[in-house]
């Protein structure tokens, strides 16, 4: 499998931070700044500073009181930089999807029965339900379905999937997506979407954050910060009335100072940065999230209904053993399998061969020479060979080779039968010239790794559901070597959604994915449906993630990029928070120090003087976001863990950090504030 | 020292057992388990016209706040009508409008301010059937908010969080009542009078006469501390030795403020069906006990620098009784500020600045160092909830509490409540300084006078009621703002705890895995004290490094004002 992955965008790549530098400023623009509430109060408070210097020029303190105005603004500027940096990423992507959409016009169909019979139409001017036609080296103009014709469609411009795919009228493959090319062949197409609602035009809006709507978390997060934001305007708006009781006066600048570095900027300038990176690892995962709840919804996830074909097992059953009946050596089983699967392409035969030649070293010599090969037919269900030297060998389903010898002695073979289905597996039995002599062993195989994926998962709080249409026996066997938690059996999408609804009322959230039109309503009904971009228009709409590649296994990255992203706002709003225990502790002495000379010790840092103390704090407090930048657009290191660990180990990174952070930083500020004699 | 310290870790450990079981208890009356007086509370719903069925929050928080409006209108008439109401021995006239109003609403909001001097102001009639009926409903209303409350996060997908007139009653009858009737009797044992005759006339040894005033002490003493309210039949409340004769009595006292406060995390925990929920809380509030404990023993042990040399020993022991001793004096100052009682039995105002700062340090913290009944409870509850939202993000959940998710919703009426005691302390002492009202009712100037305003306006909004004496606090200003104060202090806890109790109890309760935010053990216990201590506390050291830290330092200097 070829694939070219999408070009990797530098964290600090020039072609984002100079167009993300003049959007920073562009964000100054009031509307913009009032999404945000933290850093429009700074604004605000940056302004009125401003103001103030303006008024006041020439007096005492002037030059300090530009430098705070210029920091108030800088921390401003900073965190718009921040969103925009993330915004910028997420552009860069949609570029290349939007040079996908072409101007091209499509071949509208005149008469349904007449595909030769078409007009040049203007794109905006399709209609849902026109037919249209698209032939090969065509750019296809919008979504559609396949009504007729079969043909292979690069879609490299949506999955960065090389490989061309077959697209098809009926069944699962019949969804066309505006943006991709045919290579060859031509289809007919009946447009599905509105002009301006394409896929392609979702995604080019979703990954530039154009549309984002705040996530539940993130809308709660900004009450919290706001609420916090009004508290410390009370503390500050007090302040000078209880300083005047005590004899001393605050100038207003160092209330602006104080309140801004109390409030908390560094979380509130990186909120939405956060946001719009994790969307953004998700598209490099490949995967659209159709809306942000989906993503912070992947984070919660306690239930993963994973099937089990493509995802647990590798899909095709395998030969794992030749399990001879009595009297019969393994090696005749194995010679006879062997030849039966000379000539079988598929994945059993193939691996038939393969295991044959591996166990027992057979070399071919000519014995294909004059063999009569007999082809799989769904009614014998049996395939094999009849050899030059008139052996005839047949292989197929235990019941089917009963009924075609019923003399071949098949109930010998009944304990091996029985023995094989009840550990999971397919038996094939193989016989000789009518004399049933053993059987294959065909098992599904599970991917390696997948194990320990799961366990993983677990130690994370998360169960894995097996989804399966074996019957329960052969599921449960499968279950057990894959280390699954749980699995469905018999699935059908009736059962499915049953499943998830009754995990749901336990108050759990399910995630599952899925492809075909039947499974539209599980997806719709689980909290996290990933839908695979091969599959059918209908589950598409009933996801809220599609996946590009069509991987399954996908939905344990997304849990992950969700958790990740839920991670990233909880660790920077405790560093945040925590942050404020220096900053008071560098300002407040600065401020009372005039009235009672005695409260010095409360400065713990030993700052050069009050003032260069109140600078510091707010050199620092602006500081503080732009180096967080990479943290936000990178998310914090994640790595699977139970919640105790986790919360431990983030508490002491971010926790203990947080406080600990402003103390150094400070201190390290004001060294150079003094050196530079700055205040 | 050793002594002192042992004697504290006896008492913990005997507060914790106390605790414990009378949180079984609890679980057992508050779900119906208790049938003993089933028929009495039958009567009482008949009586009154009440369904005993669920009801929503916002039914339940009306109930409570018609109930309190109700109480407050008795209350102000009886005391208003005292002059022409029975049981009135030294024939007192009614109280003044402003007072009247102020402390109606303090023992209605069961803060139980003392704008007044109990035994020169108000009949036995009023003490009775005014006050002490108020330390009953006013405690048993925050008990009550309080199992609405535990009883909401206990729940799936409920849509009541209980019936207010039951709690109520079941409060009053299986808890308050028969506790109150055994610590009135140990009280008496120990000396306190219980009688309605006016006092008795005494000759002194110089031959003057002096009148000494009685009345129904004992009973009064029980609930006032029991139900952490505070206000005391005398003057000088527990510091009188009518009010609070022996050691033995002190300590029976200080247990009393305790132990429905410290019952309630055990009894969340029964509740919830976690008890490790429940001790995890009790540990953090026990944590913050046993530090601002020690920090103000040591602050008094210390003494004044001023005075070394000229009194022995170095302990300050102004305004101390020596029948209590430091270290009881030092606890009952503790217990009664980290419970909202409001008792006192030595004058805070006298205390060292650093050990002054801590009775208003707990205070200030919104009273969930165990706190008042019930009220320390939710206020506790709302505490968790930031403090799972701050950091329940960081394992990779959305914050979730109890298997209940903590959105938008919750964290609106959480920030809410954040901004309670700022607005009851900072805005309303400015205000107080700014319209002129602060210099003429400090007794000091400087830093001192301003913890006096302060801790004014602290006590009132975390409806503690205990006062730093110096503070007058009897003018139409400081009665008024202060009576504002107490009622933010209350309902702004009381209305949104019930909404977010409402609106949980509604919610499913996910599974707890191994993916869930662990609101038990030590972690969670560090968590929740740490954020309490940024988010509470940090808001107040502006105005703490002002005024006691100001004190303290300059004192360390020799600067006195």
């Amino acid at each position: 499998m070829s694939k070219h992955q999408r070009s990797e965008i530098g964290l600090l790549a020039p072609e984002i931070v100079r167009p993300a530098a003049r959007a920073a400023v562009a964000k100054l623009d009031p509307r913009s700044l009032a999404r945000n509430p933290v850093i429009f109060a700074t604004a605000l408070v940056a302004a009125v500073t401003s103001v103030l210097v303006l008024v006041r020029w020439g007096t005492p303190g002037s030059s300090l009181a530009l430098q705070i105005a210029l920091w108030l603004w800088a921390t401003v500027l900073f965190a718009n930089f921040a969103e925009a940096m993330a915004e910028g990423r997420g552009k860069a992507r949609a570029d290349a999807f939007r040079a996908s959409k072409t101007e091209a016009r499509a071949k509208a169909l005149l008469d349904p029965a007449r595909r030769d019979l078409f007009e040049m139409q203007d794109v905006d001017l399709l209609e849902v339900g026109d037919l249209i036609l698209v032939e090969a080296g065509d750019i296809v103009p919008t979504d559609g379905e396949v009504i007729e014709g079969v043909a292979s469609v690069d879609e490299s411009a949506i999955t960065g999937e090389s490989a061309a795919v077959i697209r098809e009228s009926g069944g699962d493959r019949s969804s066309l997506t505006g943006g991709t090319r045919l290579v060859s062949d031509w289809l007919v197409v009946r447009v599905t979407t509105k002009p301006g609602e394409t896929f392609l035009d979702k995604m080019i809006a979703l990954v530039e954050g154009a549309k984002r709507a705040k996530t539940p978390n993130e809308i709660a997060l900004n009450i919290l910060l706001a609420g916090l934001s009004l508290v410390f305007l009370l503390v500050v708006a007090t302040l000078p009335v209880f300083a005047g009781w005590s004899g001393t006066e605050i100038p207003m600048v160092y209330l602006a100072a104080l309140f801004v570095t109390l409030i908390p900027t560094t979380i509130g300038g990186l909120l939405s940065a956060i946001g719009i990176a994790g969307m953004d690892r998700l598209v490099k995962a490949n995967v659209i999230a159709k809306s942000g709840r989906a993503v912070e919804a992947a984070g919660d996830i306690d239930v993963l209904l994973l099937d089990k074909t493509g995802t647990i097992t590798f899909g095709n059953r395998m030969a794992d053993e030749f399990v001879p009946v009595a009297g019969v050596t393994e090696r005749e089983v194995a010679e006879a399998a062997w030849l039966a699967s000379l000539a079988d392409d598929t994945p059993e035969g193939k691996s038939t061969v393969a295991l044959a030649v591996q166990q027992h070293g057979f070399v071919e010599s000519g014995q294909r020479q004059g063999a009569d090969f007999m082809a799989f037919t769904a009614q014998t269900r049996m395939s094999g060979v009849d050899l030059d030297d008139g052996r005839s060998i047949r292989k197929g389903a235990a019941d089917a080779m009963a009924r075609a010898f019923p003399q071949g002695g098949a109930a010998a073979a009944e304990p091996v039968v029985r023995r094989i289905a009840m550990g999971g597996g397919t038996p094939l039995l193989v016989s000789r010239d009518g004399q049933v002599l053993g059987a294959i062993h065909l098992k599904d195989i599970v991917k390696p790794g997948i194990r320990e994926r799961f366990a993983e998962l677990r130690r994370m709080g998360i169960r894995t559901v097996m989804i399966t249409g074996d019957n329960p026996l052969t599921a449960a066997a499968i279950a057990a070597e894959a280390g699954v938690d749980d699995f469905l059996a018999e699935a059908t999408p009736e059962r499915k959604l049953e499943y998830i609804r009754a995990e749901q009322a336990q108050g759990r959230l399910v995630a599952m994915c899925g492809d075909g039109s039947n499974d539209a309503p599980a997806l719709a009904q689980a909290d996290v449906g990933v839908a695979m971009n091969s599959g059918t228009p209908a589950a598409k709409e009933a996801g809220n993630l599609v996946d590009l590649d069509s991987d399954p296994t996908k939905l344990i990255e997304i849990v992950m990029v969700g958790k990740q992203m839920l991670i990233s706002r909880g660790a920077l709003t405790t560093f945040s928070i925590a942050n404020d225990v220096a900053k008071y502790f560098a300002i407040l002495p600065a401020l009372f120090v005039a009235a009672y000379p005695q409260l010095g010790v409360l400065d713990v840092m030993g700052l050069g003087t009050p003032q260069s103390a109140i600078l510091s704090a707010i050199i620092f407090n602006a500081l503080v976001i732009v180096a967080l930048i990479p943290l936000a657009l990178k998310g914090v290191r994640y790595r699977p863990a139970s919640a105790g660990e986790l919360l431990s180990r983030n508490l002491l990174v971010y926790g203990v950090g947080g406080l600990v952070a402003p103390f150094v930083g400070i201190k390290a500020i004001d060294i150079l504030v003094d050196l530079a004699r700055l205040a | 020292m050793a002594a002192d310290l042992t004697f504290y870790a006896a008492f913990l450990a005997g507060l914790t057992l106390m605790g414990a079981v009378l949180g079984s208890w609890m679980a057992w009356v508050f779900t119906g388990r208790a049938s003993l007086l089933a028929p009495v509370e039958r009567a009482f719903y008949r009586a009154a016209g009440i369904s005993p069925a669920g009801q929503r929050w916002t039914a339940y928080a009306t109930a409570v706040l018609v109930f309190n409006a109700a109480g407050f209108v008795v209350l102000y008439l009886v005391l208003r009508l005292q002059g022409v109401l029975p049981i009135n021995p030294q024939d007192f006239g009614g109280v003044e409008a402003g007072q009247a109003f102020n402390t109606a609403i303090s023992f209605v909001t069961n803060t139980n301010w003392q704008g007044y001097g109990g035994e020169t102001t108000l009949s036995h009639f009023s003490q009775m059937a005014g006050l002490t009926v108020q330390n009953f409903l006013s405690a048993g209303t925050g008990m009550a908010v309080a199992v609405a409350v535990v009883r909401g996060l206990a729940a799936r997908s409920a849509a009541d969080i209980g019936n207010f007139w039951v709690d109520l009653t079941r409060t009053i009858l299986y808890l308050l009542l028969p506790g109150s009737i055994f610590i009135s009797l140990l009280m008496v044992w120990q000396g306190v009078p219980q009688t309605l005759a006016a006092g008795v006339t005494a000759t002194t040894i110089e031959g003057g006469q002096q009148f000494i005033a009685q009345g129904p002490v004992a009973s009064q003493v029980a609930i006032k501390m029991l139900g952490t309210n505070g206000g005391g039949f005398f003057n000088v409340n527990a510091a009188h030795p009518y009010e609070n004769p022996t050691a033995l009595a002190n300590l029976i006292q200080v247990y009393a403020i305790l132990v429905i406060p410290v019952a309630f995390p055990f009894f969340f925990g029964r509740m919830v069906g976690d008890r490790r929920q429940g001790w995890a809380i009790f540990a953090a509030m026990s944590a913050l006990f046993v530090a601002v404990l020690l920090w103000a023993y040591v602050a008094e042990a210390a003494g004044n620098p001023l005075h070394a040399g000229l009194v022995e020993p170095g302990v300050s022991m102004e305004g101390k009784e020596t029948r209590f001793g430091l270290a009881q004096t030092v606890l009952f100052a503790v217990a009664t500020t980290v419970a909202s009682c409001g008792a006192v039995n030595a004058m805070h105002d006298s205390l060292m600045a650093l050990g002054g700062m801590i009775p208003l340090f707990n205070m200030l913290l919104g009273e969930i160092i165990y706190g008042g009944v019930g009220a320390g409870f939710y206020g506790m509850v709302l505490y968790v909830v930031l403090t799972v939202f701050i950091a329940g993000l960081m394992v990779g959940r959305s914050p979730e509490w109890l298997g209940k998710k903590i959105e938008a919703r919750e964290m609106k009426l959480a920030a809410l409540t954040l901004l309670v005691m700022p607005l009851g302390v900072l805005v309303l002492a400015s205000a107080s300084i700014l319209t002129g009202n602060a210099t003429g009712s400090v007794q000091d100037p400087g830093p001192h006078g301003l913890t006096e305003l302060v801790y004014a306006y602290t006590s009132g909004t975390a409806n503690n009621g205990s006062a730093f004496a110096g503070f007058g606090a009897n003018t139409t200003w400081h009665n008024t703002m202060i009576g504002v104060a107490m009622m933010l202090g209350r309902w702004g806890y009381i209305i949104p705890v019930l909404a977010i109790a409402g609106g949980l109890a509604a919610k499913t309760r996910a599974p707890e895995t191994a993916g869930t935010f662990p609101t038990h053990g030590a972690a969670f216990t560090v968590l929740l004290v740490v954020t309490i201590l940024i988010v509470g506390a940090l808001t107040f050291l502006p105005v703490l490094a002002l005024g006691p830290i100001a004190e303290h330092v300059s004192v360390a200097v020799g600067r006195t004002f």
